[in-house]
């Protein structure tokens, strides 16, 4: 299925300030028995942002009436763990396009790619600018060009440029998907298999 | 000129396209898929209208929502039996081998792989799951990926993959008493931290890796995902060789001895050039443990939490949210400190070995009172062999009991979850917030470290023991 395409976004963000994110917090185990992909927004930081009777936690930032947005800021090293592509369609489902942190774990970062949700990896001096500010100021917005690779805190705050391999860019920006482009060479991948008797 | 890692050997020739600035299509030799991570692979391949292309490529098993008690009924749990009952459906459906509940061969699926003699050295192997970096202990590329790329494999038996970096760990000399390869990979976690190796795929090199057997070194591979590598590997050699051979799928007669040529080909040249390179002394390791909510929050165990000074001003506030969820000080000893439940299983050590290391350890003693013990092997074929050794017997006369095999409470998808605030020594790879239930305070360490606990009831060094 094509992923939905993404060019430029102005939005609002979440700041998490918190390193080493896993993927058990971002959605955990006991609600990964669903067999589609919709609905894990309701489940997303789950046990951060509701105490056992379900009753929302005010401290949690999800809870807050000060933040909202479509671009999550989180702490570095976001989205370690498990391998579970469910973490980005929490995200995604949620309402996030953007997850900016100043390191992403590799499964996490491709799977949010495959999902259409963007990783914007930001220098650390970036990141901790932009959790300052974002403390005194929550209206601050935060714009994304990916065409540009350019991440930009609005209006005329810091502005840094970041990385995305070309082939994925390309992907989002015309909202390609992976398997139409393996299905389109299944004849090379049939030759390789003759070829490779080992 | 020309000299290659083991690793560049193995990528590259399963390399089918490459894409000018972008990744390759890298070729899949075997699938493995579980019941979590599977069904909305399935359902895109149908709204493609497309089926399997390589069916005998992959393989299934049912284990992380299973039940390790009772597992001849219907699993009681409805979600749980949905996605079960989907992966069954799914396999029927697209002529996928199928090791189900009641199959003689189910059971984790890293632990089923090798055991079977499906993982061989030089393979590309994936399953979306993050510990398939497991498989690597046999000279294989192994790593886990998410769904998408699931139903990439399964429409192609392809992914599309930038080529990571490589790295060469290197542990030389011998280990102490007491020590195990869990305590190996504890260690370089908590010197490299959970981020350490993110972007590298690593190679494990040096004596002391030589000298362990196959199932410790699949321990150690089990955890380079938990210091964010894309994969670990182990050079094949005779220890590899001898374990694979004989098994349910391994290469036989003729087969056996061209595979043996090319596996033997496969180790890194001695020239080979690495991104980066570590280099680790055996005999300064010592049993380890975590205190904290990462697995890189590790410390030898008769060791200490860090004191805040010793922190990053950066990094403060996550170690103070860390140890706050733990009911942990900062400076505070790690033995002597009160355990609930004791977890011995997960793919990381779930195998024999394992089990027949606590139960050397346990036999002839009684397991504490204060304390809720599960043990839970890996697969059906542990099981049978812990039987046929006697080691069931030995568990019950100290007072444990065995289980049936499944991930169980290495992430407490199934019933089996730790209790809120309670503290759990654990034999598996996470001790994240909340993954072994919510609430529950997760302390990682070695299945012998795991024994001398079960019988204290204390966080206790086993050294103390030997
Ligand atoms: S035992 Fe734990 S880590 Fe291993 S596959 Fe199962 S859930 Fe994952």
């Amino acid at each position: 299925m094509p992923i939905e395409k993404f060019t430029t976004l102005i939005s609002e963000c979440v700041p998490l300030p918190i390193e080493n994110v896993d993927t058990d917090q971002i959605i955990p185990a006991r609600f990964l028995k669903a067999t589609t992909r919709e609905g894990f927004g309701e489940n997303l930081f789950r046990d951060w942002r509701y105490d056992k009777t379900g009753k929302p936690k005010e401290d949690f930032v999800l809870n807050s009436d000060r933040y909202s947005g479509e671009i999550l800021v989180a702490g570095k090293n976001f989205g370690s763990g498990s391998s579970r592509e469910h973490a980005a369609w929490a995200l995604k489902d949620y309402g996030f396009k953007i997850v900016a942190s100043s390191y992403f774990a590799d499964i996490f970062k491709s799977n949010s790619l495959n999902t259409g949700l963007l990783p914007v990896q930001v220098s650390e001096s970036f990141l901790a600018r932009l959790f300052e500010l974002l403390d005194t100021d929550p209206s601050i917005k935060v714009k994304v060009d990916l065409e540009n690779q350019l991440i930009s805190i609005l209006p005329d705050g810091p502005q840094e440029n970041f990385e995305i391999n070309t082939y994925k860019k390309n992907c989002l920006l015309n909202g390609y998907d992976d398997i139409d482009y393996l299905l389109s060479i299944k004849a090379k991948i049939s030759d390789w298999e003759k070829r490779m008797v080992i | 000129m020309d000299s290659k890692t083991i690793f560049d050997k193995i990528w590259d020739r399963h390399i089918v396209v490459n894409i000018p600035e972008g990744p390759s299509a890298l070729y899949i030799d075997r699938h493995f898929i579980h019941e979590v991570t599977s069904p909305q692979a399935f359902g895109g391949l149908k709204e493609r209208g497309i089926s399997v292309f390589r069916p005998e490529k992959t393989v299934a098993t049912p284990d992380h929502n299973v039940p390790t008690i009772n597992q001849h009924l219907t699993i009681h749990e409805e979600l749980s039996r949905v996605q079960v009952d989907k992966l069954t459906e799914n396999c029927r459906d697209h002529n996928i081998t199928l090791y189900g509940l009641n199959n003689p061969f189910n059971g984790i699926v890293h632990v089923i792989g090798p055991e079977l003699g499906i993982t061989q050295p030089g393979m590309t192997i994936v399953c979306g799951d993050s510990h398939t970096s497991t498989h690597g202990a046999f000279g294989s590329v192994a790593f886990g990926i998410g769904t998408s790329e699931v139903e990439m494999v399964l429409a192609s038996q392809c992914v599309l993959q930038s080529k990571p970096k490589k790295m060469r760990i290197n542990i030389d000399g011998d280990l102490q008493r007491g020590v195990a390869s869990k305590d190996i990979i504890l260690y370089i976690i908590s010197q490299i931290s959970t981020g350490g190796a993110t972007g590298y795929f690593v190679e494990y090199a040096g004596s002391a890796i030589r000298s362990l057997s196959m199932e410790s070194r699949m321990t150690i591979c089990n955890m380079s995902i938990e210091m964010g590598a894309r994969g670990g590997l182990i050079a094949p050699d005779e220890v590899t060789f001898e374990y694979i051979k004989g098994r349910e799928f391994a290469p036989k007669g003729e087969q056996w001895d061209q595979k043996l040529e090319f596996w033997k080909s496969l180790p890194s040249d001695p020239d080979a050039a690495f991104d980066k390179e570590l280099f680790f002394r055996a005999g300064d390791i010592e049993p380890m443990i975590t205190y904290g909510t990462n697995p890189g929050m590790g410390t030898g165990i008769s060791g200490k939490i860090p004191s805040l000074q010793e922190i990053d001003n950066a990094s403060r506030n996550s170690f103070n949210k860390s140890l706050e969820y733990m009911g942990f000080s900062p400076g505070e000893a790690m033995e002597g400190k009160k355990v609930d439940y004791v977890f011995v299983g997960s793919c990381t050590n779930g195998r024999i070995e394992d089990l027949r290391i606590f139960a050397s350890f346990v036999k002839g003693k009684r397991k504490a009172d204060n304390l809720t013990v599960w043990i839970v092997p890996g697969s059906r074929q542990v099981e049978r062999q812990a039987e046929k050794e006697g080691i069931r017997k030995i568990l019950e006369e100290a007072g444990f009991e065995m289980r049936q095999p499944g991930c169980s409470a290495c992430l407490a998808m199934n019933e089996d979850k730790i209790p809120e605030g309670k503290y759990a020594v654990s034999t598996s790879n996470r001790n994240f917030e909340g993954r072994q239930g919510p609430g529950a305070r997760t302390m990682l360490a070695s299945p012998l470290t795991a024994a001398a606990t079960a019988i204290t009831g204390r966080v206790t060094d086993p050294r103390t023991f030997l």
